[in-house]
């Protein structure tokens, strides 16, 4: 079965402000989202991910740009007659309604025979797991709670895209964990296309399909986790998601998706390789902490190796971080996991040698 | 022990405050005692009586000043009200329009301007329409009312307005709420108790408007402050004192019912 | 060409949604335009007429209003000379005004700062406590306090029974008794706005201050008066400005005498019988409570940016 595009964004920019003090909130963006598909939109605040989200919704309309839904440009559609809904960063819950209520509001205001709201309401109540606190006002639930019902009044006119700006944003640590596999079981059980906003990025990673990295209201790469988080298509990809080491380098022969570069150590690699190089020019390699090892300056190595000395060592429970001075002057960070059983390990001063497979580094325009 | 050092106290602060509360009730309670003074003293306890209230009660020209201060507030409020929230909507929550500027230093222009200056300003305009058109009703004064209760009412209409959270409308119109289901399920039920402090505040102003209403009404239109400002000029009884109680009674009630009605929106 | 269209689309909506932002204000534009605006227009021009042998005004153009303000012309030789009167009633209606805003200012601050400092609990009672006076009837509590000082009040009749004095104290009918009255009448309107900017202080910075060696006068003078200076302007605003146009009060506890501006308009309008000089008067008045305020939104305006 052929997949469907569920929502597309058609070089959609919105511009706040006049003349000289305009600024492109979202600067041309397109990008298709499928159909079932969680698709989430990630950057850092005011990259524009939320007022893409908004003018989905309806809350602004685009300056320029169709965004079609169902084969129908809803651009300039008010929000109350799209089939669109939005769970709210803040959650928006009516306080001088009921949990009850909430949930049923949409599907009152869409004129549904009361048997078949109550149906409904108890249906949502249910999938959300909130069925004692139906007749609760909403501000006698607690956070969690409120973030469920939330998830329930959007879900309840049974929508063809869900919205979600932040919902975890303001939930603890555990409960957001909590809530992020509750989220995929509602996306698998109610097969709606969810598209998420979030700034986080392991909540983007682990829930997502797909992924869109969004900077100065641009995306700047689309794609599984797997491959943001492996292959970044640039620097500003690499640097957002995850911890990464970025090493100065020159592209001695660019290939397809792949190059050979010389490191500043004299080092000469080839690896996968980013868009947009050319023989000659300056490059960044870069290589997750996870994926080099440290060595004795002594040990046989036959892979790529960097030497330099233990500069600090950073504990962290299931892991160590080292940060390594190399000799020509930039840090490396190594990752390593922590075991039971651990002999001979590194401190501060050692000389070593940073270890790493060629498959781990990626070769990324400056 | 050593007395805890407290951040909060300023030497002196509190025993001023005391002062204060001490002195401004002092008058207030020895008005509503000397109400129930069996002598015609305001200073000399004479017994406890319930005669001046009586005699109050059975003042024909006291009744019809209360009266009519009931029913001019009454309708001034309502209007005002009603004038005022639909202005309030109109004048919040958006991005600045051309004329909004004007429309807040518009509606907020009675209470920049003395009373006395307004009371002389409608003598002058009411007297020509009087002899215009020969009307000279209650029409006047309840205009005159409305117009300086609207930035009252519109005060306390505006701050809810602007404290309500944009996105709960905004989570209406996501659940396919017209604008017009969007204000009456989501914005009315919220601003209500805007809307109900907004009335309650306009009742009591105009309730106790002494000025405007001296310059305005016409012969045999006293309200129950422009009655008691007549009596003060001349000797005063305790039947002031009586009529003062019940008034203050009524005032007390009124701002009991604000607070509460204010304080359930936090 | 479809973004042209969503884009007109978007301009239509915003034009319908200001039309109809218009037609919801108009009852309220009116209703003030009608009895409280456009009135003064008429006072304007009223003050550039002759006055009616019994009140009212000939419809013939003068400045004569305007110069009786501050002069006075000689009734057998139109010399003019300076209004001494009026002078002395303008000279008592700012000096009264401003000593009421200093009091009640001064009274007022550690008031506010008593009910700031409360409990969440009790905060709300001593504030109930405090608007009550706000809302009785301000004649009422203009008769209170005259019942208080006149030669027959409690006070005189305390002093004398206990043989403090013979004869009552004069208290009633002098510049005194205004401005007691009208610090009594006057200092909800300081207290609130005082508190409003009190509640909102953040009582880490006090802590923060002693921490580095502030003594509490330190920490009161350098610390929470420059932060609460913003409540502090607007009561003085909000005190000063009824203070300037008083009548009630004047009227009561001033007698026939102490006269402030209000009764000196009021007084034109009445016996006097000249509806120009009161109109010249009027406009005068609310010239010096313009100034008032736009010496105020200055100052709120800077201050404001400061505090956020």
């Amino acid at each position: 079965m052929p997949e469907r595009n569920s929502v597309e964004i058609k070089s959609v920019s919105k511009v706040f402000g006049f003349g000289e003090y305009a600024v492109a909130a979202v600067d041309h963006v397109s990008v298709s989202i499928r159909e079932n598909e969680f698709f989430t939109l990630l950057g850092p605040s005011g990259c524009g991910k939320t007022t893409l989200l908004r003018l989905i919704a309806g809350f602004e309309f685009p300056s320029r740009g169709e965004i079609v839904l169902a084969g129908e440009n809803i651009a300039a559609m008010p929000p109350y007659k799209r089939p669109i809904n939005t769970v709210f960063q803040n959650y928006a819950l009516f306080p001088h309604m009921t949990v009850a209520e909430n949930i049923g509001f949409g599907l009152q205001m869409l004129g549904r025979p009361k048997a078949e709201i109550s149906a409904r309401v108890s249906e949502m109540l249910k999938l959300v797991r909130m069925e004692h606190l139906a007749g609760r006002r909403t501000s006698q639930i607690s956070g969690g709670q409120q973030q469920r019902v939330a998830l329930a009044r959007a879900l309840a006119p049974q929508p063809k895209v869900l919205l979600l700006d932040e919902p975890l944003s303001a939930l603890d640590y555990k409960l957001r964990k909590e809530m992020q596999i509750e989220l995929k079981r509602l996306q698998a059980e109610t097969g709606i296309t969810f598209i998420f906003v979030t700034h986080d990025q392991e909540e983007a990673l682990t829930m997502s399909d797909r992924i869109a990295v969004m900077s100065s209201g641009k995306i700047l790469q689309i794609g599984s986790p797997h491959d943001i988080y492996d292959t970044p298509a640039d620097r500003f990809v690499a640097d957002f998601i995850g911890e990464t080491n970025f090493l100065a380098a020159k592209v001695i022969a660019p290939g397809e998706g792949n190059a050979t570069v010389e490191l500043a150590s004299g080092l000469t690699l080839n690896a996968s390789a980013g868009p947009g190089l050319s023989a000659g020019d300056a490059a960044t390699v870069v290589v997750r902490p996870e994926h080099a090892s440290l060595s004795r300056p002594d040990a046989a190595i036959v892979l790529p190796a960097l030497s330099g000395a233990v500069s600090n060592v950073v504990y962290f429970g299931t892991d160590t971080h080292y940060h390594v001075h190399l000799d020509g002057g930039e840090t490396f960070i190594v990752r390593s996991q922590n075991r039971v059983m651990r002999h001979d390990p590194f401190e501060t001063g050692d000389p070593v040698k940073v270890v790493f497979e060629p498959g781990a580094a990626r070769v990324l325009r400056t | 022990m050593a007395r805890r050092f407290d951040i909060r106290r300023q030497t002196g602060f509190t025993t001023i405050a005391m002062i204060v509360f001490f002195a401004l009730y002092l008058p207030i309670a020895v008005l509503v005692v000397f109400a129930f003074n069996a002598g015609d003293s305001l200073s000399v306890w004479e017994g406890f009586s319930l005669h001046w209230f009586e005699r109050a009660m059975e003042n024909g020209a006291v009744i019809d000043a209360s009266l009519r201060s009931l029913q001019i507030a009454g309708v001034a409020a309502v209007v005002a009200t009603i004038a005022a929230t639909m202005a309030a909507l109109a004048t919040t929550r958006t991005e600045p329009y051309p004329g909004l500027t004007f429309k807040y230093a518009f509606i907020n222009q009675p209470l920049m301007i003395p009373e006395i200056v307004t009371a002389v300003a409608l003598l002058i305009f009411f007297s020509r329409i009087k002899i215009w058109t020969g009307y000279d009703g209650l029409a006047y004064l309840i205009v005159a009312h409305t117009a300086f209760c609207v930035p009252f009412a519109y005060l306390p209409i505006r701050a809810r307005l602007e404290s309500m959270d944009l996105t709960l409308e905004r989570a209406a119109a996501d659940l396919y709420a017209t604008p017009w289901n969007t204000f009456r399920y989501v914005t009315l039920p919220l601003l209500w108790p805007g809307i109900l402090a907004g009335f309650m505040l306009a009742f009591v102003i105009s309730l106790d408007d002494v000025v405007i209403t001296n310059f305005v009404k016409s012969g045999g239109q006293d309200t129950l402050p422009t009655y008691m400002l007549g009596q003060m000029r001349r000797a005063i009884t305790p039947e002031m004192n009586a009529i003062s109680a019940v008034f203050l009674l009524i005032s007390i009630a009124i701002v009991t019912v604000f607070f509460f009605v204010n304080r359930k929106r936090a | 060409m479809a973004e042209r269209d969503a884009l007109s689309l978007i301009e239509a909506e915003r034009r319908r949604d200001i039309r109809s932002r218009w037609l919801l204000s108009t009852p309220a534009l009116l209703i003030i335009l009608f009895a409280a605006l456009g009135p003064l227009f008429i006072v304007l021009v009223y003050s550039f007429l002759t006055p009616g042998d019994y009140g009212d005004v000939k419809w013939t153009f003068s400045t004569e209003g305007w110069v009786s303000v501050f002069l006075q012309r000689d009734i057998f030789d139109d010399t003019l000379t300076i209004a001494d009167a009026h002078l002395t009633i303008f000279w008592r209606s700012i000096k009264l005004s401003l000593m009421t805003t200093v009091v009640t200012l001064i009274v007022g601050f550690p008031t506010a700062y008593f009910i700031a400092t409360r409990s969440e609990r009790t905060r709300e009672l001593w504030l109930f406590l405090i608007t009550i006076p706000f809302w009785t009837n301000l004649l009422i509590r203009t008769l209170a306090m005259l019942v208080v000082i006149r030669n027959e009040g409690l006070i005189n009749t305390m002093l004398i029974r206990f043989g403090l004095i013979d004869q009552p104290l004069q208290m009633l009918f002098t510049d005194g008794a205004i401005l007691a009255g009208m610090v009594y009448v006057y200092l909800p309107l300081m207290v609130l706005p005082l508190y409003a900017s009190m509640e909102k202080l953040d009582f880490r910075l006090i802590e923060a201050g002693y921490d580095l060696y502030a003594t509490p006068f330190r920490v009161l003078t350098r610390i929470i008066i420059p932060l609460v200076k913003p409540g502090m302007i607007a009561g003085s605003i909000l005190v000063f400005i009824p203070s300037l146009g008083a009548y009630v009060t004047p009227s009561i506890l001033g007698g026939g005498k102490n006269l402030m501006i209000g009764n000196l308009i009021e007084l034109q309008f009445g016996a006097g019988r000249n509806w120009p000089l009161g109109s010249a008067l009027s406009i005068a008045l609310m010239l010096i409570v313009m100034v008032a305020l736009l010496a105020y939104v200055r100052n709120a305006g800077s201050s404001g940016v400061k505090h956020g």
